[in-house]
């Protein structure tokens, strides 16, 4: 649907990000680079969640371990920081691919407990082990490459390599295995009988995910320079499936969109009340209730309904 | 080409098949007929790898799969039509095929090349032959009934069968969907030398297009014999065909 609009779209979006920088105070770039690493982590998530429909309910303990993986390569034995972002991805998907290989033989909602079990159990690990992940206290002052090191330096490189991520989600999604993923989706039973084997496709769909999970890890670790166990905890798993749904969770970009509302809405109305999650609750209801398929979705189904009148006339 | 010998499948305490045996030679149009219930479709379902029987045997090509996944016995050469409408319903037509093309073709793990570029030749000869290459971009949902049910067919030509299998390829379908269906299903033997193994409750067209009919009670196989073998049977005629008298039809 739209393939090369949302190309399009992505192009300008990227153009004006890049220059946003000249005019923007640092705030500014800062909450930017952190919606494009949340929004590129949920993004990841609906990977599997929207086009694979495979219930990742605890994607966030990849995030995690992308940035683990980097932070303890940096920090605790002492590798270079290119290397970390390297490696961090790495563990990431190689624990996606233990976790998804446990977890495929089951379907739907029991894929899910078991999965939230297991990336629990991984959350509790990473809390306990202070000598190694520094516990709850998680690991600071990651020294970062000169590259890299400067705010702006961050910022870019944030840009481009999550730029750089969704193009290439984006491809693989309109390759065969894209459309053999969609087709597991609507249809297990009937992609079996076409010959596909279902759950090496879908092993292979959690293990691309957890691999974009880890990198946008590693751009937390980038923009922040810290690590902290809350980076896999549950509830962060919850918020960015909030955020698929909110901005459409059939479309590409729409985990994007809800990320930038989501962390705006954190970021701006957590200044005047504590309790902005009840502002997105009810957001959210009203999204589910008028707007099923989602912020961007809705703006599809206008775009798709103006062209064909327009089309007919 | 294919043999099913003394095939079991129960559910809980329900034996759904229950000492199934069929025959089915190259090239020839088998049906399989017996009441509602009489357990033809899980009989499809076993040979084809969708369930798992209990017991028995199936031999394919002189090979035994017995239990072989789905996805295995797809790669064997068998393919399957559901009776239930099972397409991918968010996809275009088009597209629907072109996921059995590609699967066929061993390239779904391909994670580069659009998919666009990609068998497009070989799904559009398989939609022209059945019919429905005008409709190709439509969003398979939206289609008649019956154009779904070709489309079933469609989908099942994808994996490049030896064996097709049918599950009663026109139920739901007008009359005139369903002689243009009996039509293509001669066509695919016809033309392009298809084996072929349906069921179906519409006598007329059991008795119409196929070599031999297996019949069905119970779970059980009572009699597999051409045409008339079958019609005058008097088990048969007990069973299914109500009793009465129609061997002097």
């Amino acid at each position: 649907m739209g393939a090369r609009k949302s190309i399009v779209a992505l192009v300008i979006i990227l153009a004006i990000l890049a220059i946003a920088p000249l005019g923007l105070p640092r705030f500014y770039t800062y909450l930017i680079a952190l919606i494009v690493t949340t929004g590129l982590l949920s993004t990841s998530l609906n990977f599997v969640l929207g086009f694979g429909g495979i219930y990742q309910f605890h994607h966030a303990v990849f995030y995690g371990a992308g940035a683990y993986g980097a932070a303890i390569m940096i920090s605790k034995l002492g590798y270079s920081g290119w290397l970390g972002f390297v490696v961090g991805p790495l563990v990431a998907a190689a624990l996606s691919f233990v976790i998804g290989l446990i977890c495929v033989r089951l379907s739907k909602l029991y894929y899910g407990m078991l999965q939230i079990s297991l990336g629990s159990l991984v959350w509790a690990i990473v809390y306990r082990w202070y000598g190694f992940t520094g516990g709850d206290d998680g690991i600071h002052g990651i020294p970062m490459p000169e590259l890299v090191g400067s705010p702006l330096g961050a910022y870019y490189f944030t840009l481009i390599v999550g730029g750089l991520s969704l193009l290439v989600m984006h491809r693989i999604l309109n390759s065969p295995f894209g459309s053999t993923l969609q087709g597991i989706r609507d249809n297990a039973v009937r992609s079996q009988a076409v010959g596909v084997n279902v759950r090496r496709h879908q092993l292979a769909a959690v293990v691309i995910a957890g691999f974009f999970g880890g990198v946008a890890g590693v751009l937390f670790v980038v923009v922040d320079n810290s690590v902290f166990p809350d980076m896999m905890f549950w509830t962060l798993s919850l918020e960015i499936t909030i955020m698929a749904l909110l901005g459409g969770w059939l479309t590409f970009l729409g985990p994007m969109l809800g990320a930038a509302v989501t962390v705006s809405l954190r970021t701006f109305v957590s200044g005047f009340t504590d309790y902005w999650t009840l502002i997105l609750g009810i957001l959210l209801v009203l999204v589910i209730l008028f707007l099923p398929e989602g912020l961007l979705g809705y703006v599809f189904e206008v775009w798709k309904r103006r062209t064909s009148e327009s089309a007919e006339e | 080409m294919l043999q099913v010998r003394n095939l079991h499948k129960s559910f809980g305490g329900f034996k759904a098949v229950n000492g199934a045996n069929l025959e089915v030679a190259d090239g020839e149009i088998v049906a399989v007929i017996g009441p509602n219930g009489a357990g033809k479709t899980t009989l499809f379902n076993l040979i084809t790898g969708i369930l798992s029987p209990d017991g028995g045997q199936v031999i394919f090509k002189g090979e035994d799969i017995t239990g072989l996944p789905a996805h295995r016995t797809c790669k064997k050469g068998i393919t399957r039509s559901f009776q239930v409408v099972n397409i991918f319903s968010r996809l275009t037509v088009f597209e629907n095929v072109r996921i059995a093309v590609l699967s066929q073709q061993g390239k779904t793990f391909n994670l580069f090349t659009p998919s666009k570029r990609l068998v497009t030749d070989e799904t559009a000869s398989i939609l022209k032959s059945v019919g429905l290459i005008k409709k190709k971009d439509s969003v398979c949902g939206a289609l008649s009934h019956g154009d779904q049910k070709v489309l079933e067919i469609a989908i099942a030509l994808g994996g490049k069968p030896q064996l097709l299998i049918l599950d009663e390829p026109t139920a739901g379908m007008s009359p005139e969907e369903t002689a243009r269906c009996i039509d293509l299903i001669k066509a695919l033997r016809n033309s392009m030398g298809l084996t072929i193994l349906f069921c179906e409750h519409d006598m007329e067209i059991v008795f119409g297009i196929a070599n031999r009919i297996m019949v069905m009670v119970r779970g059980a196989t009572i009699i597999q014999g051409v045409c008339d073998e079958v019609r005058c049977n008097q088990a048969v005629q007990d069973a299914y065909l109500g009793g009465s008298d129609v061997c002097s039809v």
